[in-house]
C-alpha cells in the first residue's frame, strides 16, 4: 500500500512463477490417476473424477435453483453446438440412472434450422437437418425441430407475458418431491423408465420459398453484425418460446456455459441492456410468466465442455452462425469476446470472477412502480422497460424527441402499403390521429420505437435499407461503447421501413398502441368529468359513462367522418 | 536434428472450417535442425495446411485464446504447452471453443 517513503521506481521482486501442472503429478482428486484436464487454475483431473466433477455440477445446479419440478414439462433448447449438446447428454444420462439420483422431469428438445439467416444454401440445410435427426433420434426424446422462418407465422400473443401461478416455496418443491417418489413406489419400477418416445412431432413442412426469402430479405436489411445477432437471438427466442407455450413446457433450458454468459454480461452492458443483467444472465429468466428459462450449464467452462465432449464421445452437430469466419472487430459480441479470452489467457480467474458477479445481481423492481404492476414490457425482449419518456432532460428523453420527422410530410398515405396507425381496422371508430397533439403518433416507426427498451431502440435503428447509422459504424472501431448522441441518428436521412420485419410484431406493436390511445382517452374524460362536474356525484358518473362508452365523443365523430 | 515424424493433426468445434473442412490429416513432418516440438508444429500448420484466415487460428506464435489443445487426449497444458516435444504417431487435437453454443 501506499507510504511515505516508499519508492516505486524499485521494479518489484520477482516470485517464483506458479508451479505448472504437470503430467508427473497425480489427479488432484483421488491422487492416483494419471490427469488428464487441467480445470480451473492448476487442479488437473483424471478422467474419472473430471467425468463425476462435471456431472456433479450439472445436478448441483439443478438441486440448488429447486425451480425444476418432478414430472414438469421441460423443452431443452439444443443448438447442435457443443454447450447444448453436452447439457442433453447430461438430461439423458441423468434420468436413466438408478432412481435415487434419477432426474424427474420430461425432457423434450427443440432444434431451430437457422440456415436462412446465416446464409446456408438449402443443400447445406438438408444435411445438417439429416445429421440432428441422427442425434435426436439416438437421444430419444420427444424432439420438435423448427425453421426459423416460422417467424412469419407467429401470433401477436408470444410477446404478451402470461401471468403464471407463484412459485412454489421450498416446502411446496420438497411437498412435490416427496409425493412424486411416494406415486412412483405405488405404481411400481416398470413406469419409470425413460418416457417413452412419443410419435416424434417432427415440423409442419419445409418452409415455402416465400418465407426463406422474406427472412434473407430481413436479415440482409440489417446493417451491422451486432444488430443482426441480437435480432437472430430475438427471433429464437419467440420461436422457442412458442413451441413451448403450445407444447405445454413450462420450462425452457438453455446450454449457455460460464463462459458464454460471462461475454454475454460484458456485451449486454456495452449493448445498453445493463438494466437486465440479472435476467439475461442469471439460472432462472421469468421474464415470458408462464415459461421460465434456465440455464443449469452456466457453471460450466467451455473448456470442460469440450474436454468432456471429447473424452465421453457426446455428439454435436455443427452448423454455422452469422458471425462464423467474422472477424474480430464485426460486432460487439465478437469483439467483447476476444477481450475476454484474450484476459482470460493471462489471467485465468477472469471468467469466473465476472461469473461470480453476475450471481451478485438481483432482480429487483423500478423505483417508484409499486409491487404487482410492473409496468409496460418491451415488445422485443419482453423486459420490463427501463426507459422514462417524460424525461427529456435523458439521452433517452432526446432520442425519442428526435425521432419526430423534420418535415409533416402526409403519413397516412406514405405509410399505406405498410403497417398504418390510422386505419384501426377494428371496426370501432377509434381515434388514432392525432396531427394536432402528438405527431408522432402517426409514425408506425415511432409507435414501435416507443415500445422498445433501450437497446432494442439502439438495434431498430440499423434495421435500416440505407447504410448504417454513423454512431454504429464509429461503435465498431472502438471497444464497442455505444454512445448515442441526439444529432447523429439519422432519421432525417434514411428513412428506415419496418416492412421487412415479421408481421406479429408489427401487430402487437400497433395493438399495444391502440390500447394505449384508448387509456389515454379515457383518463382524459374522467379528468375532465371530475373537473367539470363539482357538485355531486351523479353528474361525474355520468360523464365517465359517457367517456368510457365509445361513440360519445365529438373527437369519435371526427374519426367517424375520417373513415 | 530431428528425425521425420509421422503425427495426426485433427480439428474440431468449427476449427476446420479453416482448413477446407478436413478434419482429420496425417501428417509427416520432415526431418529438420530443431526439434519438432508445437511451436514449430504451429508454424509448419499456418504454412501447410492453414487454408484461409490464419488470424482466427494462430496468434503470435500461440494458439488463438479460445482454440484447446489436446496431445493424445491430454490437456496441454500438462505436457508444457508449446514446449512439448512431438513424438512419433502422436495425435493432436485443436479444438475451437469459440463457436456455437
Amino acid at each position: 500500500m501506499c507510504e511515505v517513503g516508499e519508492d516505486y521506481r524499485e521494479p518489484a521482486p520477482a516470485g517464483p512463477p506458479p508451479p505448472r501442472p504437470c503430467r508427473e503429478q497425480k489427479c488432484v482428486k483421488c491422487k492416483e490417476g494419471l490427469p488428464v484436464v487441467v480445470i480451473r487454475a492448476g487442479d488437473a483431473f483424471c478422467r474419472d473424477c473430471f467425468k463425476v466433477f462435471y456431472v456433479h455440477k450439472f445436478r448441483a445446479v439443478l438441486g440448488k435453483n429447486r425451480l425444476v419440478f418432478p414430472g414438469e414439462k421441460v423443452l431443452l433448447a439444443w443448438s447442435g453446438g457443443p454447450s447444448s449438446s453436452s447439457m442433453l447428454w447430461q438430461v439423458l444420462e441423468g434420468l436413466s440412472q438408478d432412481s435415487a439420483k434419477r432426474l424427474r422431469f420430461v425432457p423434450g428438445v427443440v432444434f431451430a434450422d437457422e440456415g436462412a439467416a446465416c446464409g446456408q444454401s438449402p443443400e447445406d440445410r438438408a444435411k445438417t437437418l439429416a445429421e440432428a435427426k441422427l442425434v435426436l433420434q439416438t437421444v430419444g426424446f420427444p424432439w420438435h425441430i423448427v425453421a426459423l422462418e416460422e417467424v412469419f407465422s407467429l401470433p401477436p400473443s408470444v410477446l404478451r407475458c402470461s401471468a403464471r401461478e407463484p412459485v412454489g416455496t421450498e416446502g411446496a418443491y420438497k411437498a412435490a418431491v416427496d409425493s412424486f417418489l411416494q406415486q412412483h413406489h405405488v405404481l411400481g419400477e416398470e413406469k419409470q423408465s425413460r418416457p417413452c418416445p412419443q410419435h416424434p412431432q417432427g415440423r409442419a413442412g419445409p418452409p415455402t420459398a416465400g418465407q426463406t426469402e422474406a427472412l434473407s430479405r430481413l436479415f440482409n436489411s440489417v446493417k451491422t453484425l451486432t444488430a443482426k445477432e441480437e435480432l437472430l437471438q430475438t427471433l429464437r427466442t419467440h420461436l422457442i418460446l412458442h413451441v413451448a407455450r403450445t407444447h405445454g413446457y413450462s420450462k425452457v433450458m438453455t446450454g449457455d456455459s460460464c463462459t458464454r454468459l460471462a461475454v454475454k454480461l460484458m456485451t449486454s452492458l456495452a449493448l445498453g441492456r445493463g438494466a437486465f443483467l440479472a435476467w439475461d444472465t442469471g439460472f432462472s429468466d421469468e421474464r415470458h410468466g408462464d415459461v421460465v428459462v434456465v440455464r443449469p450449464m452456466r457453471e460450466h467452462t467451455l473448456k470442460e465442455v469440450a474436454f468432456y465432449n471429447r473424452l465421453f464421445a457426446v455428439p454435436s452437430v455443427f452448423t454455422p452462425a452469422v458471425d462464423t469466419k467474422a472477424p474480430e472487430k464485426a460486432s460487439i459480441h465478437r469483439l467483447m469476446e476476444a477481450f475476454i479470452l484474450r484476459l482470460q489467457a493471462q489471467f485465468p480467474s477472469t471468467v469466473s470472477t465476472v461469473y461470480r458477479t453476475s450471481e451478485k445481481l438481483v432482480k429487483a423492481p423500478r423505483d417508484g412502480c409499486a409491487a404487482g404492476t410492473p409496468g409496460p414490457r418491451c415488445l422485443l425482449c419482453m423486459c420490463v422497460l427501463d426507459v422514462d419518456t417524460a424525461d427529456s432532460a435523458t439521452a433517452f428523453g432526446a432520442q425519442t424527441s428526435s425521432q419526430l420527422p423534420q418535415t409533416q410530410p402526409p403519413v397516412a398515405e406514405a405509410e399505406a402499403p405498410t403497417v398504418s396507425c390510422c386505419h384501426s381496422g377494428m371496426g370501432r371508430a377509434q381515434h388514432c390521429c392525432r396531427m394536432e397533439a402528438d405527431p408522432r403518433a402517426c409514425d408506425p416507426r415511432a409507435c414501435v420505437t416507443a415500445q422498445l427498451c433501450y437497446g432494442c431502440r439502439v438495434n431498430m435503428k440499423d434495421l435500416v435499407s440505407g447504410g448504417p447509422s454513423p454512431a454504429r459504424e464509429q461503435a465498431g472501431a472502438g471497444l464497442g461503447l455505444r454512445l448515442r448522441s441526439p444529432g447523429t441518428s439519422g432519421s432525417s436521412l434514411l428513412q428506415p421501413s419496418l416492412d421487412p420485419l415479421p408481421p406479429y410484431i408489427l401487430a402487437e406493436a400497433q395493438l399495444r398502441s391502440q390500447r394505449a390511445e384508448a387509456e389515454q382517452e379515457i383518463q382524459e374524460r374522467l379528468l375532465e368529468a371530475e373537473d367539470g362536474a363539482r357538485p355531486g356525484a351523479t353528474s361525474a358518473e355520468q360523464a365517465h359513462e359517457d367517456g368510457a362508452r365509445p361513440g360519445a365523443t365529438s373527437a369519435e365523430q371526427e374519426g367517424a367522418d375520417g373513415l | 536434428m530431428a528425425a521425420p515424424l509421422s503425427v495426426q493433426v485433427e480439428f474440431g468445434g468449427g476449427a476446420e472450417l479453416l482448413f477446407d473442412g478436413v478434419k482429420k490429416h496425417q501428417v509427416t513432418l520432415p526431418g529438420q535442425e530443431e526439434p519438432w516440438d508445437i511451436r514449430n508444429l504451429l508454424v509448419w500448420i499456418k504454412k501447410n495446411l492453414l487454408k484461409e484466415r490464419p488470424e482466427l487460428f494462430i496468434r503470435g506464435d500461440s494458439v488463438r485464446p479460445g482454440i484447446l489443445v489436446l496431445i493424445n487426449d491430454a490437456d496441454w497444458e500438462l505436457l508444457g504447452e508449446l514446449d512439448y516435444q512431438l513424438q512419433d504417431q502422436d495425435s493432436i487435437l485443436f479444438i475451437s471453443t469459440l463457436h456455437g453454443g
